[in-house]
């Protein structure tokens, strides 16, 4: 098994000890196939128990280890030692607070995917007696990959507007809200839009495109950005301009 | 101690706990609910689960055969009254979900798809593409998100059960920000803490997976029941144990030895089914316990194939083409081409059995009560027993689902028996100084990765897929001087805030004595069942052990081992026959 020597700089603070954030090095030998999480299991193991950091699936679906690889938002599970020359850096996700080391607050976004009511408002309530919804693959395809958000929060750390305004509801919130507008057996649209569609919604955005960049999963929350905003505009013409059209 | 009072406390917030939320928050709006993880909800390892949730849907199927399949895959080791209902509230429930939002796979018609899977009759596995687990998951904590009756205590580590005068009357868990230790009141508890299959070195499970839940029901003196029952997945990437899904299989790849030859025709699977052709119930389509074995026999005869990883078999999907693998197996394409750079459209992907499941757990009957008043336990960590001696793939998800509900059914009616909740806080004081010494222990021989090595090398070695009485002596001797040990380690790592050393430590303390309750149980049973098989005792012995185990914690001493009788209502023990009709 070919091993390569690497260089880790981890990003240290613990509010206890520590009056600021500084970096730590960690050299170590390492399989080439290895990824950053990899590296970081190692050293907690043999070099540094105290460093700290969140994870758990090892498969790019639990959401947990998302941090900034070099500058860049990752799942560490899914960061290749391969990829990567020099001496790699590693950090919290940007945009929210730190807590300890690579352990971040996540309190902001755990609130604001509430806000939206990311869940079912039937729009024909149904017993379970009556068996499934019918949903044609091409209704489900409607909302699919919006569905696939992990809730890693790549995103918002990519997102250079939550930066700016960390009211922003922000892109993962978003495309969850809009999964469920699009999913056939819903009728939530309006609730959700009151969240969605203010100023603290959709319209912060400035169409970076950043968070479909980092996406881990694909779902491309940009896109679903777009579409809630053209659909708020609709909503504003059709309520101001032709009054007389019902909804 | 900051105390906390709430009406039911929840532990553990996957499938099962927030299966039990939301079933607490519909039927009884009045009750406070606190659900309390170790880990933000959508973190929890039913995420990972991948291939599907079986319940009888389509009109070829029925509630009979999934009965008949069940109770044969387990090895009459299932409670068969526990299978019963299972097989009854399944499709309610998988609906149940589908009413919630669950992205499940369609027909054209807009029905809900079925796959097939392994030890199943019929297809009846529900299935959202490969990422079942996570959409279940996702749809379950977004629905619960809107009960305000459901308090959530997110990355809070329950450490101790709090029982007085014979009842369960709340627990104490350290809140990871800030390091404090809460106590929690509750008039009843319901742990639903997962498997605890991080106490191999090779598995399928996320870090989170170290039995915390099993080990406090454990310790506060609930039996754990059938532990000597660990499921190897027959495919898991050697490099990472990352599990490539049986539905891999239920869509037709094939398991080959290193001549080509797809062996299991060679174990009492075959004969040989037509390429792309699946037929269930045989061949790759065989129950996950024959699977793995066939494995290790084969392997024996040196017709594996060397990998870096050690030696694999060879799972060949080429033949379903891109289109069917893109759009049924996306995330196994995904992970084979990113952990071990192979594209399973154009290569076979090398495999090895990985430990996956553990059917054994926290002794529940059929309601989800344990014999401890106030308790209750549901999922991977509760033991109904509907899975007996090996779990047929897809029958745990809906099992999270019908027993996390049963167990909030049960709690409600428990509460309302009245009775105000004892005084635990003599006990949350005691778990308090425990937790201390612990922090501020000085001198100490022994760290935390050092142990977990040695209790992974030991499980490994003599705890797999066979196993000897000699090598399983050896594991209990081994297993009480780690325990031993444990009590001399000393924490690096001595801070409140996040302090993932500590939480290391605790979680390898649940681990070693879950670990223990595991050995410990297979030595006594001196037979080989399901997916427990033992080289010196090679027959199945109804006789003697068509019995659930109960291991019985004793404190530092191993746990005393006992036997309670099986639920058998009409299938006898017989022949379990995946011979695809031609034995």
């Amino acid at each position: 098994m070919s091993e390569r020597a690497i260089e880790l700089e981890v990003l240290r603070y613990n509010p206890e000890t520590d009056s600021a954030p500084r970096f730590q090095r960690y050299a170590i030998a390492c399989p080439e196939e290895w990824v950053v999480l990899d590296a970081l299991n190692h050293v907690k193991e043999s070099v540094d128990p105290t460093l700290s950091y969140r994870w758990s699936c090892h498969m790019a679906v639990c959401g947990s280890c998302g941090m900034m690889i070099n500058g860049e938002p990752k799942l560490a599970c899914k960061a290749f030692l391969r990829d990567y020359d020099g001496v790699i850096r590693v950090e919290p996700l940007a945009h929210f607070p730190v807590e300890r080391d690579l352990v971040t607050v996540i309190d902001d976004f755990m609130a604001k995917l509430a806000r939206v009511r990311p869940y079912l408002m039937p729009k024909d309530a149904k017993a379970i007696e009556a068996g499934e919804y019918r949903q044609t693959p091409a209704e489900l395809a409607r909302f699919k990959r919006y569905s696939m958000c992990i809730n890693c929060m790549l995103c918002y750390a990519a997102c250079p507007e939550y930066a700016l305004i960390p009211k922003y509801i922000g892109p993962a919130a978003i495309a969850l809200a809009h999964r469920w507008n699009q999913d056939s057996r819903d009728g939530g649209r309006e609730a959700r839009q009151a969240e969605i569609a203010a100023t603290e919604g959709a319209w912060e955005c400035s169409f970076v495109g950043a968070c479909s960049e980092v996406c881990p999963e694909h779902v491309d929350p940009a896109g679903a950005i777009q579409q809630v905003k053209i659909r708020s505009t609709v909503d504003w013409y059709t309520r101001h301009l032709m009054p007389w059209l019902k909804k | 101690m900051e105390t906390v009072t709430t009406d039911v406390a929840i532990i553990g917030a996957g499938g099962a706990g927030l299966r039990a939320a939301i079933a607490l928050a519909q039927a009884a709006p009045s009750l406070r609910i606190a659900l309390i993880s170790k880990v933000y909800p959508m973190r929890s390892h039913t995420c990972a689960a991948e291939g599907g949730a079986a319940g009888v849907i389509k009109p070829d199927d029925s509630l009979e055969q999934h009965f008949e399949d069940t109770v044969g895959g387990g090895d009459w080791l299932s409670d068969q009254d526990a299978v019963d209902l299972f097989i009854r509230e399944a499709p309610k429930e998988l609906i149940q979900l589908e009413h919630w939002g669950c992205p499940w796979s369609r027909e054209a018609d807009g029905s809900v798809a079925v796959r097939p899977f392994g030890g199943m009759k019929k297809q009846r596995t529900w299935f959202a593409a490969d990422k079942s687990g996570f959409h279940i998951l996702h749809t379950l904590f977004q629905t619960s998100l809107q009960f305000a009756s459901i308090q959530r205590f997110d990355e809070y580590y329950a450490t101790d059960l709090l029982v007085d005068e014979g009842r369960c009357v709340g627990l104490v868990a350290i809140e990871m920000r800030s390091g404090q230790m809460r106590r929690f009141d509750a008039r009843a508890v319901i742990v639903a803490g997962g498997g605890a299959g991080r106490m191999f070195p090779f598995t399928t499970n996320g870090a989170v997976k170290t039995g915390d839940g099993m080990a406090l029901a454990y310790r506060a003196g609930v039996p754990l029941k059938d532990m000597e029952f660990v499921q190897y997945h027959p495919t898991g990437l050697p490099s990472t144990g990352t599990l490539l899904t049986e539905a891999c299989r239920g869509e037709g790849g094939v398991l080959l030895n290193k001549d080509g030859r797809r062996f299991l025709q060679d174990y009492g699977m075959g004969p040989e089914t037509p390429l792309g052709k699946p037929e269930l119930k045989t061949m790759e389509l065989g129950p996950r316990d024959r699977v793995s074995q066939a494995f290790w026999q084969e392997q024996k005869k040196g017709r594996m194939v060397a990998t870096k990883w050690g030696e694999c078999m060879l799972l060949d999907m080429r033949h379903l083409g891109e289109k069917k693998i893109d759009e049924r197996l996306p995330l196994v394409r995904d992970m084979s081409i990113s952990y071990m750079g192979v594209d399973p459209v154009k290569e076979p992907v090398p495999v090895r059995p990985v430990v996956h499941y553990m059917m054994g757990g926290i002794h529940t009957d059929i309601n989800a009560a344990t014999p401890l008043p106030g308790l209750f336990a549901a999922g991977e960590c509760a033991c109904v027993s509907i899975n007996g001696a090996n779990r047929l793939g897809s029958n745990s998800l809906t099992e999270l689902l019908v027993f996390g509900r049963r167990a909030a059914q049960s709690a409600i009616e428990y509460v309302a028996q009245g009775g105000h909740p004892a005084n635990g806080g003599a006990l949350a004081d005691a778990a308090q100084a425990r937790l201390r010494e612990l922090m501020q222990r000085t001198g100490g021989t022994e760290t935390v990765a050092g142990l977990r090595k040695e209790m992974m090398q030991t499980m490994e070695e003599h705890a797999g897929i066979y196993r000897s009485g000699e090598g399983l002596a050896a594991a209990c001797a081994k297993l009480a001087e780690l325990r031993g040990r444990y009590t001399h380690i000393e924490l690096h790592d001595k801070t409140n805030v996040y302090n993932t050393d500590l939480l290391q430590a605790l979680e390898l303390g649940s681990m070693l004595e879950c670990a223990e309750a595991v050995v410990q149980s297979a030595l006594a049973r001196r037979e080989s069942r399901g997916a427990h098989q033992r080289v010196d005792f090679t027959a199945r012995d109804d006789a003697k052990y068509l019995r659930h185990s109960l291991a019985h914690y004793q404190g530092s001493q191993a746990p005393r081992v006992a036997y309670c009788d099986v639920v058998i209502t009409r299938s006898k023990p017989g022949v379990r026959d995946y011979s695809g009709g031609h034995a």
